[in-house]
């Protein structure tokens, strides 16, 4: 430690401190602009210069070490008369249109020249004009107020990876710009904005809407990614107008990914249901709530009583809050049917009586300090922008980064070893790297692993991974959203999990949706059991059989355990949207069709909802801004927030539509009055959750682990990920986010050999089929593909009318 | 994009640095690239880029900070001449307008004819021959008076 003294308080900073750091600890304020904790520094604003004893020119604090028994003064005359100075020279170009400039109110020249600038200006000649440049949808410029403190080019390089804002030129000529007429593309590109210390770059969609000091503040928390990230939304006038992050170092540091940022504009989309609708005779008709409520409540009695409680399902997206899902799974076994599910991606449930509440195995910080990794079945960088930050970083400081993956997109930061395999190939690559680790770890694994992996030949690549994971530590296994969708889930589950106590690494599993984990806790899972234990320790009433939301919608997936089992008659559906949040989209629209009841309850009408067949009423439920609630995030951290906004026309938070249908269906237990009782319900005593998450996977037998290498014959495979920006029912509204390059069209990507082989050439329109399902789309290449694979993004209205997200597909020459 | 020839020259200064470096190589890359090319067009630097492993826009900052990259196509033969202080004593303003008399081209134009390009550069390290100009970025002239001018541009001529 260093020892030294600032305003004549002693203070002491580590080895490497700076001036700054320990100002920082004491609380003394130094302006600046170019200096952010997050990043490196580089002393170009010179706005914090600093007076140090016995030197003979003030020194920047940001970049000045600090040694022992230095003195220094940040408000003498020196130092002041200095940043008085500098001042002067960043308000010569600067543009006097505080005005009409969107940062006014919440910039920091604007704050800094009332304290260090003059009241008018010395300079008379002329002022420097930069012409706007065009960085896409989300960030809007007026590169004219640029200061040049290059926090926007740095924090592409240092943490999102890729460098897309640059300076070219020098002196008076210097401008921040990207590559000629490239946009910034990053998904974390929004956190610009925030650094910018001007008004150069500010937010595009919330551009001239308000005033920061209109604006009141409100706390709440992402509903998208797992992370559960902080934000604070502001809201003017009853409409939520922007969000900003709320710092917590444990989770989102000072970041937001922009799905976070952006997705607000769904909220005020033209899509909103703001009355209940109810479908008579084939046409939707606005009724009042009481009328929508008794006619779902009458068709579920009727249901029951009709074809018994079992024809009863109930699905709540994991995007809902924790009491929302709560009373969901509450209504259902009320009404007598252990049919209750939130995982409408997964196809393969057989490892579902026998395991936890999958989480991530550690906390998110703990992320940070990895030294190895292995990642199945994941885009990372898009599925969990943040989480791919974090392990960015832990790459920075010498973590090696692996990959099991179907596709090979470029996730900004160095891959030690990558296998870029056949969906139908990641487990048998898996048992390869389990293989070698037992082989050089000399570990003993379970007879049925050892004779399933009895046949299989390790791969250099696999053995690169073992040895990563074994002299690498801390290291971790991640399952992703591939792998959770994957129809081997199981047996990759199996596998990964075995790898980790091999190779003795923290195994977690990232789930998808904000409430992922809390889904299991409120009991969203099926079972008869209404408590909402882990699935593995509840017993299984004899003669009743519950439904999984694959079997609720009718998919036989992928041909394995209770394919025999009878679909549901009726439907409760929250926040979903069946055609585009589950696995087979065209079977599980077809399987609603069929019922006689589908109740939604949903913040949007849908096209696709009010022209499709399959609904018959519409409760407009509350999305997460008009609701209070509970996420509990991937490490298992409970969080609530509340509402930020009174519902939109005749909206109601879920949990209270729950409510009233629980009291219609003369369900015991529907007294609330605040989510809070519900959450007490839910957690009673404390809040914490840790002890109940578990990703053991235990009474498994792994039987095989598929085919090695690459599928036989002419089978080609669909690799169907979730485009970022289609993940949940907010953000497919959010117009921004949906003009970037990350939510353009789909177009089916296939390897150059097999387009070659097919005579397609890219652009070429091609018609593709899985089962009855076929649509044409533009063919594109991509030779980092696996072999026989066609990528083709699911969860969009363009392939919504396809089958699963993964299997056989067939793609014919028109 | 590029000719062999110069991915050797780019891969000979590749070797000055270690192998996780490669970028150090940009600013011998680009001179390389412009030497074959005559000027620096986006698809040249997003090929350096490339090459190297850098971002575009890297490349890019580097090209657009020095005087010596042409991000502009030129003429055959680019004059620079010091107008810097010692120079301009030293009679460097009466050499422009001679230049820019006898080709009919001010500072940043080409010729007609596509031979000359005029640039106004900065201190040449070399005042006491003044008034310099750089042929190329190559080819140092000094004591630039009109005549020796005449005969320069003579013989760039041909």
């Amino acid at each position: 430690m260093i020892n030294f003294e600032i305003d004549g308080k002693p203070v002491s900073v580590p080895k490497n401190g700076t001036v700054m750091d320990g100002a920082n600890q004491l609380g003394i304020y130094i302006p600046h602009f170019c200096y952010h904790k997050k990043l490196s520094i580089a002393a170009n604003c010179r706005m914090c210069l600093v007076q140090v004893e016995k030197a003979p020119k003030p020194l920047p604090a940001c970049a000045t070490p600090a040694m022992e028994g230095m003195k220094v003064s940040t408000h003498s005359g020196q130092a002041v008369t200095a940043q008085k100075g500098v001042m002067e020279f960043l308000l010569i170009n600067h543009p006097l249109d505080c005005p009409i400039c969107d940062q006014g109110g919440e910039c920091q020249l604007q704050d800094l020249a009332v304290g260090y600038g003059a009241s008018s200006s010395r300079y008379t000649e002329a002022k420097r004009v930069v012409a706007n440049k065009n960085l896409g949808p989300l960030i809007s410029t007026d590169m004219t107020r640029c200061i040049h403190c290059t926090r926007c080019v740095r924090f592409g390089q240092e943490i999102a990876g890729i460098m897309e804002l640059g300076m070219a030129g020098r002196g008076e000529h210097a401008e921040i710009l990207s590559f000629v007429g490239s946009t910034v593309d990053s998904e974390l590109s929004g956190n610009m904005i925030d650094l910018c210390p001007v008004g150069a770059l500010v937010s595009k969609p919330f551009r001239y809407s308000a005033r920061t000091w209109e604006l009141s503040r409100r706390k709440s928390v992402s509903p998208h990614c797992g992370l559960g990230a902080n934000l604070v939304v502001q809201v003017k006038q009853n409409r939520v107008m922007r969000v900003l992050p709320r710092e917590n170092e444990a989770i989102n540091e000072c970041w937001l990914s922009d799905k976070d940022r952006f997705s607000y504009e769904g909220l005020n989309s033209e899509e909103r249901l703001r009355k209940p609708m109810i479908r008579r005779g084939g046409h939707w008709q606005e009724c009042d709530w009481q009328t929508a409520l008794e006619f779902a409540a009458n068709g579920l009695k009727a249901a029951k009583e009709k074809y018994g409680a079992q024809s009863i399902g109930a699905l709540g997206s994991p995007h809902s809050t924790l009491e929302e899902l709560y009373l969901l799974q509450k209504i259902a076994r009320g009404l007598g049917s252990g049919n209750v599910d939130h995982r409408l991606r997964q196809s393969d449930f057989r490892a579902d009586r026998s395991q936890g509440i999958p989480w991530l195995g550690m906390s998110i910080a703990e992320v940070s300090r990895l030294k190895s990794a292995l990642i199945i079945g994941s885009t990372l960088r898009k599925d969990h922008p943040l989480l791919a930050q974090r392990l960015r970083q832990s790459v920075k400081q010498g973590a090696q980064l692996n990959l099991i993956n179907p596709v090979d997109d470029d996730l900004f930061t160095t891959i030690a070893n990558r296998a870029i395999v056949a969906p139908a190939a990641m487990a048998a690559i898996l048992a390869q790297v389990l293989k070698a680790a037992a082989e050089s770890t000399g570990k003993q694994i379970p007879a049925d692993v050892k004779n399933a992996l009895a046949a299989i030949s390790v791969s250099d690549t696999a053995r690169a991974i073992a040895a990563s994971l074994i002299n690498n530590k801390p290291a971790a296994i991640f399952l992703g959203n591939l792998a959770q969708h994957h129809p081997q889930y199981t047996n990759i589950h199996m596998l990964a999990q075995q790898l980790a106590q091999i190779t003795d690494a923290r195994f977690g599993i990232l789930g998808e949706a904000a409430n992922s984990v809390g889904a299991y806790i409120a009991g969203a899972i099926p079972g008869n059991d209404g408590s909402a234990e882990p699935v593995g320790t509840q017993s299984a009433q004899p003669g009743m059989q519950s439904l999984n939301a694959s079997q609720m919608l009718g998919m036989s997936a992928g041909g394995i355990a209770d394919a025999g089992a009878e679909p549901c008659r009726a439907y409760i559906l929250m926040n979903l949207e069946p055609e585009l949040d589950s696995y087979d989209p065209r079977q599980a629209v077809k399987t609603l069709e069929a019922a006689e009841l589908v109740v939604m309850i949903t913040a949007y009408k849908s096209h696709a909802i009010l022209q499709g067949g399959y609904a018959d009423v519409l409760l407009p439920g509350a999305p997460f801004t008009e609701t209070s609630g509970t996420f509990i995030n991937i490490e298992g951290r409970v969080q609530s927030f509340n509402g930020v906004v009174a519902p939109l026309g005749e909206t109601r938070p879920a949990w209270k539509i729950l409510r009233v249908l629980g009291n219609l269906l003369e369900i015991d237990g529907f007294d609330y009055e605040t989510p809070e009782q519900v959450r007490a319900e839910i957690l009673p005593g404390s809040s914490d959750v840790s002890a109940r998450l578990n990703n053991h996977l235990g009474g498994f037998s792994l039987d095989d682990v598929g085919p090695q290498g690459e599928p036989m014959g002419s089978g080609i495979q669909r690799i169907g990920e979730v485009p970022i920006y289609q993940a949940d029912p907010i953000v497919r509204r959010a117009e921004s986010l949906q003009r970037t390059r990350d939510a353009a069209a789909p177009v089916a990507w296939m390897p150059g050999d097999l387009m070659g082989r097919l005579g397609i050439q890219a652009g070429d329109s091609v018609r593709l089929r899985q089962g009855e399902g076929e649509l044409q789309l533009p063919a594109a290449r991509d030779d980092k593909l696996p072999a026989n694979c066609v990528r083709l993004a699911s969860a969009h209205p363009l392939t919504a009318t396809l089958g699963g997200m993964f299997g056989e597909i067939v793609v014919e020459k028109l | 994009m590029l000719s062999v020839e110069s991915i050797k020259k780019i891969d000979h200064e590749l070797t000055k640095y270690p192998s996780d470096q490669k970028q150090s190589a940009v600013m011998s890359a680009l001179a390389i690239a412009q030497d074959e090319k005559g000027w620096l067009a986006t698809e040249t630097m997003d090929f350096v880029a490339r090459y190297l492993g850098m971002p575009p826009i890297a490349v890019y900052e580097v090209a657009t900070f020095y005087n010596m990259y042409n991000l502009q196509p030129l003429g055959k033969c680019k004059i620079t001449i010091c107008t810097n202080l010692p120079c301009a004593l030293s009679g460097a303003n009466e050499a422009v307008a001679h230049i820019q008399k006898k080709l009919g081209i001010g500072f940043n134009e080409t010729s007609a004819d596509g031979k000359f390009t005029l640039k106004e550069g900065e201190c040449m390290g070399a005042c006491g021959d003044a008034p310099v100009l750089l042929v190329n970025n190559k080819r140092m002239c000094s004591f630039m008076s009109d005549d020796m001018i005449d005969q320069l541009l003579e013989e760039l001529s041909k």
